[in-house]
């Protein structure tokens, strides 16, 4: 193998690792954390089937954006849409073996990625053109968005353009990641150029706002039901810090000793 | 009472650009030594707060899980941008609810996150440093804690939950502001924020009870430390203090009249407002919760009910049973004994609001509602009733049962804009701690919004009474309201327009 290749493929394993380290963790840490307190924000579910359906909207729908602000909805729900549709068309890719019949049919997806060009170029132009969007912006809120739409155009350069790397050899590589049965990678610099960011951006994930993703989950304005009166809710911390006092029930007093 | 230069209000909102700084300054006056040590606060700041002050941090967030998700889960996405009526009242572009959660973040991600200890200007971390603690120290005082912002991010990143956490690492090195602080040493001394000893609440509730007497010739009680009643009604201190909230008091007295429910007030627990809540410190709110416990089973009352204060029907609905035990569910000892004592066919604790509502439900109450013909009433939504608590177990109840009694009571009732109510109603202005005339400027701009929509409403509907169940947005609006050219009478508690049209029967033990 070519020490390029050897690069790339080590690239990928590391920058895997980080992720799922890196999420581990977080995911860890949210989880550990109380949430001591009953704070749904309206409109709050008064049971658990609520709290589902209330993620179903947010989740597909962004239905908070959508109240919020219609742009930026439709920026950030094109972009996200399109995200997941060119997902599936690079399963194929990546697909060990035999590729089923179905895959193939997502070949028409790579027309989203005008979809995801329209979404990440409008979100870029929010952080410049509106002044409050820009106050708030860092270097990274931009970088993340050029180093998407680099990517988004790599790859449409290489689908629409003249710029084809050799299907078969994509393929082995990108398959053999998964199959580790490594192999050559294509030479064409438009590729490597496609595929670095996003190994980097994969590395990235756990330290950056991309665990945005994970958070949604965890936010208890989001997932807590709104039943205080009727269950009691108690973390650890305050449970301890309960029975640490000194509680006199007959005479009703609850002092600290 | 009219001002000479009422605030020229625009005929649509309008989100005004950003201007840099117009509300730097140095914050709210800062709590006294013994107002802070009263508190189990440092007396002033510490030597070493940064260290204090980042330890505190660490703390916090691993001991709220909204904390930790909130600032590592915002993406910048903007949509918060324009929501708060802070950022609407004064254009400072760091009152936005998302810039003011990163007064917050750029140092959690300084100090506690890879990109920011080696990459900080990238990801826009900061040190506290002197300059960022009075950042801090305005600008987490120039947030209501009403939620608004959490209504529209698509994370539900909800900034009174930083704006609390900050204000607790203030508290921590010793930094407190005085108002907030000054009036809780008052609650855990004498029982209320007013410091209103037993002998002089007394006093009032006996005038006031004259004063019925001589308006309507029935002899209306206001008990106090009765034993045995069946209802513990805990209401704001305001409300025995001033107009508008006193005649809310007499709505309450009215109805309690009228329902033969049994009720009493508590000179040991005078006070529903829990100012714990708005510096963000667990044990201080729960202090102020268990007074209300321990009143609650000292007088062996059946039920308890929450007056109209915004702040403190969310601690009592969202957080007294986790904090008391009153409630359902628990299984500690404090919980069962509780569980015993109060009765179970009705949720504990009740808002006001719920009880008057179910007597209406059952016909036991009648209205001479022609007495409220010359009011076109229209309702502001309290921000922490409408975003941190619910009425009546059903879906919006917080946003239904205030409309339904005030319509049961007046014949006309309009609507605000649609974006100004209900889920996305703005803040009075006032709320979160922040009442108080050191911080007057703030107060007269963040109401900008909700003045907005009520001289809409007035111009298209001829609105001329706001009604409200909140003690903090009735006094707010009592004194901004002449500011945009209305009349601060017409602020008036719900309770209000429920005394005056109630139809009052003769008691049986009427002295003769
Ligand atoms: S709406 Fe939420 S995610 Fe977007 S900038 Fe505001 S706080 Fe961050
Ligand atoms: S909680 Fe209210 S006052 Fe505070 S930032 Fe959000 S909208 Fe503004």
């Amino acid at each position: 193998m070519s020490l390029i290749s050897i690069f790339f493929t080590f690239f990928f394993y590391i920058s895997v690792l980080i992720f799922i380290i890196g999420v581990s963790y977080k995911l860890v840490q949210y989880w550990n954390t109380p949430a001591p307190l009953k704070i749904p924000i309206t409109p709050a579910s008064l049971n658990t089937s609520g709290v589902i359906l209330r993620y179903f909207r947010e989740i597909f729908l962004f239905s908070s954006l959508y109240k919020s602000n219609k742009w930026t909805w439709l920026f950030g729900w094109c972009f996200h849409l399109a995200l997941v549709l060119l997902f599936f068309r690079h399963l194929p890719y990546f697909w060990p073996g035999e590729v089923p019949l179905i895959l193939y049919k997502t070949e028409v997806l790579k027309y989203s990625s005008y979809l995801l060009f329209f979404g990440l170029v409008g979100l870029l132009s929010r952080r410049f053109f509106v002044d409050r969007v820009k106050y708030i912006s860092s270097p990274s809120d931009y970088l993340m968005l050029l180093v998407l739409i680099f990517i988004t155009s790599t790859g449409m350069l290489m689908t629409f353009g003249n710029n084809h790397p050799n299907m078969l050899l994509v393929t082995n590589f990108a398959s053999g990641l998964i199959t580790f049965n490594w192999s050559e990678l294509p030479k064409e610099m438009i590729f490597m150029a496609h595929i670095f960011p996003v190994f980097c951006l994969i590395a990235i994930f756990p330290i950056s706002k991309l665990l945005h993703a994970p958070g949604i989950f965890f936010s208890p304005t989001f997932n807590q039901v709104d039943n205080a009166r009727k269950k009691r809710h108690v973390s650890d911390w305050a449970l301890n810090k309960q029975e640490g006092s000194k509680i006199d029930i007959e005479n009703n007093n609850d002092k600290k000793e | 009472m009219t001002n000479d230069n009422p605030i020229k209000l625009p005929t649509y909102l309008e989100v005004p650009a950003i201007k840099k700084d117009a509300m730097a300054g140095n914050g709210p006056f800062k709590a006294s030594e013994e107002v802070q040590q009263g508190l189990g606060f440092p007396g002033e700041k510490v030597d070493n707060w940064q260290q204090v002050a980042i330890d505190k941090m660490a703390e916090t967030k691993s001991k709220y899980r909204s904390v930790q998700v909130f600032l590592d889960a915002c993406v910048k996405c903007g949509a918060c941008t324009d929501k708060c009526h802070y950022y609407l009242g004064t254009a400072d572009p760091k009152n936005m609810p998302v810039a003011r959660q990163d007064l917050f973040r750029s140092v959690y991600r300084r100090h506690f996150t890879f990109a920011g200890k080696y990459f900080p200007i990238l990801v826009g971390a900061k040190d506290l440093d002197e300059n960022m603690l009075d950042d801090w120290y305005n600008y987490f005082h120039q947030c209501s804690q009403c939620r608004r912002c959490a209504v529209y991010c698509p994370y539900g990143i909800d900034t009174a939950e930083i704006s609390m956490a900050a204000r607790e690492v203030m508290n921590v090195i010793g930094a407190g502001q005085k108002y907030p602080n000054q009036i809780l040493g008052k609650v855990n001394k004498i029982g209320n924020n007013l410091g209103m000893p037993e002998p002089a609440l007394r006093d009032t509730l006996e005038d006031l009870e004259d004063e019925i007497k001589d308006d309507t010739g029935v002899n209306v009680k206001l008990p106090l430390d009765v034993k045995d009643a069946e209802v513990l009604m805990v209401t704001p201190s305001a409300d025995f203090f001033a107009e508008p909230h006193i005649d809310g008091l007499i709505g309450y007295a009215k109805v309690f009249h009228e329902s033969g429910v049994s009720w009493t007030l508590s000179s040991y627990a005078s006070e529903a407002a829990n100012f714990g809540m708005f510096i963000g410190n667990y044990d201080v709110m729960r202090q102020g919760a268990l007074r209300i416990r321990k009143a609650a089973i000292d007088l062996n009352v059946r039920r308890v009910i929450v007056g109209e204060c915004g702040h403190a029907w969310r601690v009592a609905y969202s957080f007294w049973n986790t904090l008391t035990g009153i409630g359902s569910g628990g299984s500690d000892d404090y919980s069962l004994r509780l569980q015993r004592q109060l009765d179970s066919n009705y949720p504990q604790p009740q808002h006001m609001i719920e009880f008057t509502y179910d007597l209406i439900q059952k016909n036991k109450l009648s209205f001479d509602k022609s007495k409220n013909d010359h009011r076109v009433v229209t309702f502001h939504d309290s921000c922490n009733v409408a975003r941190g608590s619910n009425m009546g177990d059903i879906k919006n109840g917080q946003f239904i049962l205030p409309r339904e009694v005030i319509k049961a009571a007046c014949n006309h009732f309009v609507e605000m804009p649609k974006n100004t109510i209900k889920s996305s109603t703005f803040c009075c202005g006032g709320g979160g701690g922040l009442l108080t005339d050191d911080l007057i400027e703030l107060r007269v701009k963040g109401a900008k919004p909700r003045m907005h929509a009520l001289k809409k409403t007035e111009q298209e509907n001829g609105v001329n009474t706001l009604a409200a169940i909140c003690a903090i947005c009735k006094s707010q609006f009592s004194k901004v309201l002449p500011n945009y050219d209305f009349d601060p009478y017409m602020i008036v508690s719900v309770h209000q327009l429920v005394s005056e049209a109630i139809v009052l029967s003769e008691s049986s033990d009427t002295e003769v």
